[in-house]
């Protein structure tokens, strides 16, 4: 059978072409992402549709769910648990939490998956506050977080946790933290990949050893420094 | 649906477009991409999130229906009328530049193509290096550190855009198949009218082997024909 059409091979080109043009993206992307961000964050900013959040990093923060629905939480029923090898085990309420001293620290939210959000301001109380009230017993090595998500869980080396940037953070943004933002409580740890700062937190339990969190059973890792990688 | 062996006067006359096997991989491409592209919206797109949650099975069918994308293609190509499709996408004929000014012009002028027009011969092109180019930059997203000297920041930002471009693209490809039935019909059931290939696809309605075949089964005027004669007249 003789070739029913014939010519230039098109196709081979063109897909020849855009893998040229991926590796080129590949090699260029370290200088073109932030102007890109900023294109992008521009338009988010002056979008009343709200459209713009279909962008590939909208330059705001994302919605992040490992589970079907979440429970929503108030003041009114809202309890933190603090617990395992602790002296002096105990319960807060938003209550209790608001009326202990609160820290405002401003950081960065960046997430594994490329999207971040420079300069929030994120308040609430020292972690390391809370583990001197109950007073960590000897033994105590790390400490393991839950959330009343009922799912997620995150942890931290008991050195990493008495950091001065580590927060049980209640206030973002200068505003009571929002359900869709893990409120009415969350973590916030400033030194790390957003997913080890777990929102919709309701224990904090001290450990013998680190327990790792629920995304680290999935490969990531235990210790998300954010100066690792870019 | 297909016309019975030497019933060539049907009040419509049907050409064989699409085998059973070729269905088959568009359809199952179809299903994957349906898949791997609504499981990434419930990723990115905050209210799709915020409604869907269960974000480690939606990464699951992602990954998956991702790296499975290419497999249909690799599977047809057992497929004789599958390579014989993949050969005529491929090369630019000369009637194609026409189509394509025409296109670009917007004029109602004749619109010459072959079995595919230059339109789908560039989209399949572009798809099928696409494609590769996101798995290629998500098993780095997957696989975090496998190769050093690529950040996983470039990573995403390449596989971000591309399926921004994926998108826009495989939208304006459901839309044109939206607005042609007919068009949507060959690929559903195999067969289109012999009065949509003359318009649509002229250069292959009146290929010298079709028409052989068809003068062979039936009167010399007869350019038509049924399913069948075609599907051995290829």
């Amino acid at each position: 059978m003789s070739e029913p059409e014939s010519g230039p091979p098109i196709a081979r080109r063109v897909m020849l072409s855009m893998l040229g043009l991926g590796a080129a993206g590949i090699a260029a992307a370290p200088f073109v992402q932030n102007g890109w961000e900023r294109v992008l964050g521009a338009v988010s900013q002056h979008d009343p549709t709200g459209l713009s959040g279909l962008l590939p990093n909208p330059g705001g923060f994302r919605y992040y769910s490992v589970t079907a629905s979440v429970p929503r939480k108030t003041a009114a029923d809202y309890r933190l648990e603090i617990g395992g090898l602790v002296e002096r085990p105990g319960t807060y309420t938003l209550g209790d939490l608001r009326a202990l001293p609160q820290t405002r620290i401003v950081g960065e939210a960046r997430c594994t998956d490329g999207w971040r959000v420079p300069d929030v301001p994120f308040a609430g109380v020292l972690l390391s506050d809370l583990l001197d009230a109950a007073g960590v017993r000897a033994e105590g090595r790390a400490v393991r977080f839950t959330c009343f998500d009922g799912v997620y869980t995150e942890s931290l080396t008991l050195e990493q946790a008495r950091r001065a940037d580590v927060l049980i953070a209640l206030d973002m943004l200068d505003e009571p933290l929002t359900h869709e933002h893990g409120g009415p409580v969350r973590l916030y740890v400033a030194p790390m990949y957003f997913y080890k700062s777990a929102k919709w937190l309701s224990g904090i339990s001290v450990t013998d050893k680190v327990i790792p969190g629920y995304w680290e059973e999935y490969g990531y890792d235990v210790d998300g420094w954010l100066d690792q990688e870019a | 649906m297909t016309s019975t062996a030497g019933s060539t006067r049907r009040p419509e006359s049907l050409l064989r477009r699409f085998s059973r096997g070729e269905r088959l991989v568009h359809r199952s491409i179809a299903t994957l991409m349906s898949l791997c592209a609504g499981s990434a919206a419930c990723l990115y797109f905050p209210p799709l999130a915020q409604l869907v949650g269960r974000r480690h099975l939606v990464v699951v069918v992602h990954e998956w229906s991702g790296l499975l994308l290419p497999a249909p293609v690799l599977l047809g190509l057992a497929s004789r009328a599958f390579r014989a499709d993949l050969r005529r996408l491929n090369r630019l004929a000369p009637y194609d530049g026409q189509w394509l000014r025409a296109v670009r012009r917007g004029t109602p002028g004749p619109r010459p193509a072959g079995k595919f027009n230059a339109g789908q011969k560039i989209y399949a092109g572009w798809i099928a290096g696409a494609v590769p180019l996101m798995t290629f930059t998500g098993l780095l997203m997957w696989f975090t550190g496998a190769l050093p000297a690529i950040s996983r920041a470039s990573a995403i930002f390449v596989h971000d855009v591309t399926a921004f471009a994926i998108a826009v693209v495989v939208l304006g490809h459901i839309r044109l198949a939206y607005r042609d039935p007919e068009a949507r019909r060959g690929m559903r059931t195999g067969s289109v009218t012999t009065a949509w290939a003359r318009k649509n696809h002229p250069q292959w309605a009146e290929e010298p082997g079709r028409r052989r075949t068809d003068s062979s089964k039936c009167a010399p005027r007869c350019s038509g024909g049924d399913a069948s004669s075609h599907a051995e007249g290829r």
